[in-house]
């Protein structure tokens, strides 16, 4: 069996690991004692039903939302994210499901949007160096392959779903992060466009990045993830290795079907 | 939709070509609109009656625009906010007339009057912007408020005198003073010569970055097209009464906030929250501060085309700032191109959007149309402009949808 038991398994020597999170609102429970690990050079795909608490965990990843107890260890510190800030600070980006992109902005401004480089040559004006910005966006956009955009100057309102979502995930590696969350990348994308940010996805990996993918669509996560964590009712269910699982491993472990004697016990 | 995700997908190989076409399109050409319309605009009057291209009334017309089109300048910054600032009109009129009292019956000197009428301007567009980011009304709603409060504050400040003249000062010199040709001409040689300059290095910079650069042909006739129209503006304005300080103003003001738009970060960050203010939001952008920053200088520009209206009427009265100044204001950079959806459109609008609306007033007063005919007339081009606008719109959210 490739299930696990998870407990022990947020050992400080991840790249990033949580430890017994816990967040409620009001009688709620959204997350109880949810562990969670990621490390370097890994995808690890975060599913689970709607409301099983994945969207509470990378909130409380990124600091959108603390939790209510728990310990997080970045490095094997331990370390607070107490707000976004501090998230990014130690190295954690985070892409958004809806992207938050401007559409009137052309791709160079969207990616240094809110951190443009300025100043060039002395000019005591604070100028936005369109240059070394241009410059750095083709690189980045070259280093990871996304070859398809034609111009960093397009506006990106007349880019192809997969296209933003590239540009949103280059966008979260400029601040050079370790940990990169992506919140359903794939949603509402068509097939080749999902190959794209798949294919993206993979080459984050292979820079060393700890990458969480967040996702509905099991076909993309069997793609990509080299370790699975579900979630169910704000608990740790299981994790799989890729490896060694099958889809119906894991919809079972999503519907509970799996654990509905554990469940059973637990609710007595 | 899935056609279209598909023609997206096999478009790809061509994009590059496909949005520069797009670019041109949405960019120069969408200027270039600008300009194919006051081409016809003076063609049409010219040949009605050929004292319009005369360089008397082109110096009229350069008079007239100036306060309108510096009041549109503070009102594009608002746009691309994708806000709007229905109080200019009153704001201009308002601070128009505290400069006056304070330089009329109180004797302040007419430097620290203008000052004080600036700051009036602030003053109110500060207010303007904490009222829309910190109780979250529209815009619309709190200067609509002001247009008809601000109005009322003038009329107090105004007092029982209903009209102050303003007596020959620095004040009046605003509109009534004018440069030689040598002035002119040392001006547009500036201009040009920065034009050429900043091409140059702009393209050099890019050649040693290895980045794509535009070709050499596209700097000469962006300098060429700017040295014509600036040489010729002097040129004509010389042989009249020369070249007016007010209109040096207005351009001096867009150049400024042109350069303040697309050069520096504060610019980029107008166009990041009229684009999407959610995404500036999460991008680190303060949005409230850019939002009572643009609605500040929106109501200063506003104050100064008050100045500016005043030193060419030699008065403020009670109807100062009031009519259709503030539709005239709001009109011109909507016809020029900037959007009233907010995060597209330049400053330049500003500029050529009064020309346009200027021209069409100027040239159906020198056919002696009556006003019905006047208003109804621009009250179409605005509509066509805005129709324009829509349709664009509408179209790139059809691409987007893929």
């Amino acid at each position: 069996m490739s299930e696990q038991k998870q407990s022990g398994n947020g050992k400080p020597d991840h790249l990033l690991a949580l430890k017994g999170f816990t967040k409620s609102f009001g009688p709620v429970q959204a997350l109880t004692d949810v562990d969670f690990e990621v490390d370097g050079g890994e995808v690890v795909a975060l599913v689970g039903d709607n409301g099983a608490g994945k969207s509470t965990l990378i909130k409380a990843i990124d600091g959108v939302q603390p939790p209510d107890s728990g310990q997080a260890y970045f490095e094997g510190r331990p370390v607070k994210i107490s707000d976004p800030n501090s998230a990014t600070r130690l190295g954690i980006a985070t892409v958004f499901q809806d992207l938050a992109l401007c559409d009137n902005l052309d791709v160079v401004a969207n990616l240094y949007l809110g951190q443009e480089v300025v100043g060039n040559g002395g000019v005591p004006l604070p100028v936005i160096n369109e240059t070394e910005m241009e410059q750095h966006t083709s690189e980045l956009l070259d280093e990871l392959s996304v070859t398809t955009l034609g111009s960093v100057r397009t506006e990106v309102g007349s880019l192809s779903g997969g296209q933003r979502q590239s540009v949103a995930i280059a966008r979260s590696l400029l601040g050079d992060p370790k940990v990169v969350l992506l919140d359903e990348p794939t949603a509402a994308l068509g097939v080749a466009q999902t190959a794209q940010v798949l294919s993206l996805v993979k080459r984050l990996r292979d820079r060393g990045l700890g990458v969480v993918v967040i996702s509905h669509n099991l076909e993309d996560v069997f793609q990509v993830a080299d370790r699975i964590v579900v979630l169910r009712l704000g608990r740790r269910e299981s994790t799989f290795d890729i490896q060694k699982t099958t889809r119906e491993e894991v919809v079972a472990a999503i519907t509970g079907a799996s654990a509905e004697l554990k469940v059973q016990k637990e609710e007595k | 939709m899935e056609g279209a995700t598909g023609t997206a997908n096999g478009a790809e190989p061509q994009e590059g070509r496909l949005t520069v076409i797009a670019r041109l399109a949405r960019g120069e050409l969408g200027s270039l609109r600008v300009f194919i319309t006051i081409a016809l605009i003076w063609a049409i009057f010219q040949f009605e009656n050929d004292r319009f291209l005369s360089a008397i009334n082109l110096t009229n017309l350069t008079l007239q625009i100036a306060a309108i089109g510096t009041i549109s300048v503070g009102v594009v910054l608002v746009l691309l906010l994708g806000e709007i600032d229905l109080s200019v009109g009153a704001v201009s009129g308002l601070a128009a007339g505290v400069m006056a009292v304070l330089e009329v019956k109180h004797g302040w000197s007419p430097e620290l009057a203008i000052l004080a009428g600036l700051a009036t301007g602030a003053l109110i567009g500060l207010f303007n912007g904490f009222m829309v980011t910190f109780f979250g009304i529209p815009s619309f709603v709190v200067t609509l408020a002001g247009l008809l409060a601000w109005q009322g504050a003038l009329l107090a400040v105004l007092g029982d005198t209903g009209t102050i003249n303003l007596p020959p000062s620095t004040i009046t010199d605003l509109a009534g003073k004018f440069f030689s040709a040598a002035v002119g001409y040392a001006l547009a040689t500036i201009v040009t010569a920065t034009t050429l300059g900043t091409g140059l290095l702009e393209r050099r910079r890019r050649l040693k970055a290895r980045l794509e650069t535009d070709p050499i042909a596209g700097i000469v006739i962006r300098t060429v097209i700017v040295g014509v129209a600036s040489f010729a503006a002097v040129a004509i304005l010389s042989s009249d009464r020369g070249i007016p300080l007010s209109a040096l103003i207005l351009v001096a003001f867009c150049g400024f906030f042109a350069w303040l738009t697309t050069r520096t970060p504060f610019g980029r960050h107008i166009f990041a929250v009229g684009g999407n203010a959610e995404a500036a939001r999460r991008a680190g952008i303060p949005i409230n501060r850019v939002r009572i920053m643009v609605f500040t200088i929106c109501s200063t520009m506003a104050a100064a085309g008050g100045i500016l209206a005043a030193s060419r009427l030699i008065a403020v009265n009670q109807a100062s700032g009031s009519g259709d100044i503030l539709l005239l204001a709001i009109a011109g950079p909507v016809i020029a191109g900037t959007s009233l959806f907010g995060g597209r459109g330049s400053v330049w609008s500003a500029l050529l959007g009064a020309v346009v609306i200027g021209s069409i007033s100027n040239g159906m007063d020198l056919l002696g149309l009556n006003s019905d005919v006047k208003y109804m007339i621009t009250g179409g081009v605005l509509l066509a402009a805005v129709t324009v606008d829509a349709l664009a719109r509408r179209q790139r959210e059809r691409v987007q949808v893929t």
